[in-house]
Parts: structure tokens; sequence; C-alpha cells
């Protein structure tokens, strides 16, 4: 599939001379959600500002739909909408027209009907005509979305959608992405939220310090979330694998005092009872066992303290 | 040209106009009734006229130059400060419309609010004096060029403040100060010869002058030299308009 946002090689340093993106690149593809993780200040923030036109790149080129956000800039920002992390609304106006102001913007032509579609999605129909200051703070992030979704984006970035929001709401908020994503909708979530990356997007990217670490399909991601290790124990070092545990894939500790065994959980058979009376065969002796997973928290921690290192 | 998204700047600048009538639109009012009874009544009847003009109807063109100046300057400074207060501006940003777009929509809206207090201004100032409009067609061009010219400065005032402080700042210290020794409320002729050369240096001289030409006609500067002066203020403007459009100066990181 081609990609919809091609990111090349992008870097960002701001005037007190920090550097927030560090040659970033990222190929986005049309229709699929992504979910960028990373710890607070990792550059999630500066990468989809600069993608959307808020910061200017220090070097590096991006194209949105093919075009040049620099020199194609018209066409290339009709194509994406912004969810900003800060509820940032004009307190006094009234939701249609917040929203009917984002659609002129971006260069739509008024269409009530379409605004009032976006609005019943959004469970935001009966609130059209309040004054946005009288929202609670959900139902703000709601207009801001109805906002970014105005003028009937191709791509939609949503950063930290529900950071703050009750339980009920993320929920929601899922539900509205799931759509979108049905209707064709391209999205760019960041979030440090695992289990929202987890429970929404395709892909999976993570990015610290500036720097991508890692994009990988969320289900490569997850079938290796579902491997779980067992870690047996020796009374005595060996300095081999035993030839007749080789079926076993293990892995030697560094002292010879312990084999790693990967299976998977959702598998038929694990294979335990087999490796457990192979080894006895082998004449080793046990002496401890304990069994460990890996999530994607773990996989993201690891990650980013390696980069830290 | 993205005529849409300069459409819903002007009109959604308009609506916060409208929103806040009594302090848009009454306020003005009511500030130019009190000069004209202070300035115009009390104190004007003492006064000889001016220029063969009563002193009532001479500070017209003074009053409505006063509020429109101070009008368009803070209308758009504030109409392009308070996204950047309140964080709206990233929408601005990264919509598909250029700085010329976003200038348009904030400085037209600016001015017209500005034009159409100072027509009410007018108006008001008919119930109170006797005054006929020489040549209207220039007072319209001069009342036009000076909301146009202020807005543009209140535009680029708004882009520079960091803060309200600074918001007010020049509209108070320097444009209202500037306004009053412009010649609003008296003809230049009347100052000792050392302050009238001072007062050469006084842009606002120029704009109140030319103004009141097109009442009177008379003037306390050449009617060319009041176009000129407006002329050269606009492009000052347009021209710094133009270098934050180029540097991205106080918007874009």
């Amino acid at each position: 599939m081609a990609a919809i946002v091609s990111v090349k090689n992008v870097t960002k340093t701001y005037d007190g001379g920090f550097q927030a993106l560090k040659g970033v690149s990222l190929d986005i593809e049309e229709g699929e959600i992504i979910a960028l993780l990373g710890p607070n200040g990792a550059g999630k923030t500066t990468l989809i500002s600069t993608i959307c036109g808020i910061t200017t790149m220090s070097s590096g080129s991006i194209t949105v739909g093919g075009h040049d956000i620099q020199r194609d800039y018209r066409t290339a920002r009709q194509m994406i909408g912004l969810v900003p992390q800060e509820i940032n609304l004009e307190p006094f106006e009234k939701v249609i027209d917040t929203v009917s102001f984002s659609r002129g913007l971006f260069g739509k032509k008024k269409n009530r009907p379409y605004v009032e579609s976006v609005l019943n999605t959004l469970s935001l129909a009966d609130k059209m005509d309040n004054r946005v200051m009288m929202l609670s703070g959900g139902m703000k992030r709601r207009v801001l979305i109805a906002k970014a979704l105005s003028h009937e984006p191709r791509v939609l970035f949503l950063d930290e959608p529900t950071a703050g929001v009750d339980v009920e709401l993320r929920k929601d908020m899922w539900d509205v992405v799931a759509e979108l994503k049905r209707q064709g909708v391209t999205i760019i979530l960041t979030t440090h939220y695992i289990e929202e990356a987890e429970a929404i997007a395709d892909r999976i990217g993570v990015i610290n310090n500036g720097e991508i670490l890692l994009v990988e399909d969320k289900d490569t991601l997850m079938a290796r979330m579902g491997k779980k290790h067992l870690t047996v124990e020796l009374a005595d070092p060996v300095a081999d694998i035993p030839a007749a545990l080789a079926d076993y894939n293990l892995e030697r500790g560094a002292d010879g005092l312990s084999l790693k065994y990967t299976y998977d959980t959702n598998a038929d058979r694990t294979g335990i009872t087999a490796l457990l009376a192979d080894i006895a065969k082998a004449g080793l002796v046990l002496r401890d066992v304990k069994t460990d997973q890996s999530s994607l928290e773990e996989i993201f921690v690891g990650l980013v303290q390696g980069d830290a290192a | 040209m993205n005529i849409q998204a300069v459409r819903v700047i002007y009109i959604s600048e308009m609506g916060r106009f409208f929103r806040t009538i009594a302090q848009s639109f009454i306020s003005p009012v009511l500030s130019t009734s009190l000069y004209f009874i202070v300035f115009g009544s009390a104190i004007g009847s003492r006064i000889e006229e001016v220029e063969g003009v009563s002193y009532g109807a001479f500070i017209v063109p003074g009053l409505i130059m006063l509020t429109v100046m101070t009008q368009a300057t803070s209308n758009a400074s504030f109409g392009i400060y308070f996204p950047k207060f309140i964080g709206t501006i990233y929408e601005l940003l990264s919509a598909p419309i250029s700085f010329l777009e976003i200038v348009i929509g904030y400085v037209g809206a600016a001015a017209t609010k500005a034009f159409i207090i100072g027509m009410v201004i007018l108006t008001t100032s008919f119930f109170f004096v006797d005054i006929t409009i020489q040549n209207p067609l220039m007072m319209f061009a001069f009342l036009t060029l000076t909301c146009l010219s202020f807005a543009l400065l209140g535009f680029i005032l708004g882009i520079w403040a960091g803060n309200f402080e600074q918001l007010q700042l020049v509209p108070l210290l320097v444009v209202t100060p500037l306004v009053f020794l412009g010649g609003s409320f008296y003809s230049i002729s009347m100052l000792p010869p050392f302050w009238q050369t001072v007062t050469l240096f006084n842009p606002v001289v120029y704009l109140v002058s030319g103004f009141r030409w097109s009442f009177f006609g008379t003037a306390d500067v050449p009617v060319l030299a009041s176009l000129g002066a407006i002329g050269l203020f606009t492009v000052i403007c347009l021209a710094f308009v133009w270098w934050i459009f180029k540097t991205g100066w106080k918007i874009r990181a």
C-alpha cells in the first residue's frame, strides 16, 4: 500500500539548541491506525506539529498524499485533521459555530448537514447550540475532534486523545476511531497508554529522545508479548546445551547455570512437560524454575531504557 | 486564494463585535456624547469659531479619528492575540491558509468594526451639532484608509504582544497621546510657533487634518501631504506584516 504520510530524515532543533527530532523517518500507510508511543518529551508532539505545519522542521522532507508540506502546503494540509493535546477552544462560541469555523478555515464550503452529522457521531448533537465554556472537559475534547473532522480529512492526528479522560469516554473515543478507520481515514495517535495502543492500533511506533526506535505491526508485537519464558536454574553449570535438548531452542545463561525456554501461551501444547522430562533424562539437576512474560510495556521500557543508556 | 477561510475569520471576528455589543458599540457612542457635552456645549460655547467653523462642529472629525484609530488598533490586536492566548492559533497555523489571508480576515474585520463605529459617531454628532460634509467621497476615503492602516498596526501589535499588558501598552501610551496632540480638538495654528513645528512630526496631525478638510474644506497641512502620510503609514505597516510573514516572527516555532 502507498504511504499517505511520508516523513524522511526530519530533524528539528529549537532556538535554544534543544534537538527535539533527530532524523526521523516514518511511512504511514493509507487506512491504517498507527500509535506512537513514547514518554513525555520524546518528540511525539513535535513530530505531529511538524507534519501539520505548526512547527517548521530544521531539515528533511515530509509529504502527505504525495504533496510536499512546504511547497504544496495547501493541498497537503487540506488532507489533514489535527486534534491537539491541550483543550484549546474559543470559550464564547457555540459548538456548531466553532466546528463550522474549522470547516471554512480548511477551504470547505458551508455544509450544516455534514457538520451536524459529525456532531451526531460524537454524541454532541444536543450540545450544538451550547457555548463551549458550558461543556465538560470530555465534551470539549469531543468538540476538538469534531473540529478536526469538519473538513473531511483523510488523515487524522490525535495527540494524546484520552489524556485525563475517564474510562467510559476513552472507550467511546476508541469506538469513534474504529468507525473512522472503517470510513477509510488514516489515523495517527500519540499516547503513553500502552493499552490504548494495544486496543486500537494496527501498527505501533516507539519514539524516544527524538528518534523512532521501532515500528512494527501490533500483531507481531503482540505475538512477542504472547511468548512466555520458562527459566530453569541448574545445580551445576553446563558448558553447552545437551544435544538431546537441541529441539527446544534453549538459551544458555552466561554463567551456564540457567536455561531459558520460550513458548507460546496460546499454543495447544506448550512443551513444558516434555522439556522437563528431557532435562531429567539428560541428567541435569534443577535448582529452581520460574516463568515470566514480556508485555508490550516491557518491550517499550526496554527500548526506551536501552536508548537512554 | 482560500476565500472560505477569509470569510469564516471575518464572520467570526464580526461575531465577537456583536456579542460584545455594549463594549464595542455603546461605549464609543457614550464617550463621544460626553465629549460633545463637555467640549462642544460646556467649553465650546465659550470658544469662538475655529477657522470659520463652530467649535462643536470643528471637533467632530477629530473625535471620529480618536475613536476610529484606537478601536481599529485594539480590535485587530485583540483579534489575533486572543487565539495566541487561548491556544486556538494552532488551527490557523495548520490550516491551508496563507498569512495574507489571515491578515485580510482579521484586519478586514477590525477595520470594518472601526468604520461602523466611526459612522455611528458621525450620526450621533448630527444630534448635537450642525455639520455639512463638503467632500463625502474624500471623507470615506480618509476614514477607510485610517481604519485599514490602524487595523494593520493593531495586527502587528497583537502578533508582538506577549501578554495583555503589552497589548494595551501601545494603544494607551502611544496612539491616544498622539491623537490628543494631533489637533483633534484644536487647530495647530492655535499653538505657539515652536509647538507648531514639533506637532508636524506627529503623523496623526496629517490624518486628522485631511479628514477635517473633507468636512470643512480647511486644513492644517496640505491635503496631498495628508494623503501621502496615510499612504506611507499604510505601506510601512504592510511592509512589517510582510516581514512577519517571511520570518514567522512570534508565531511559528
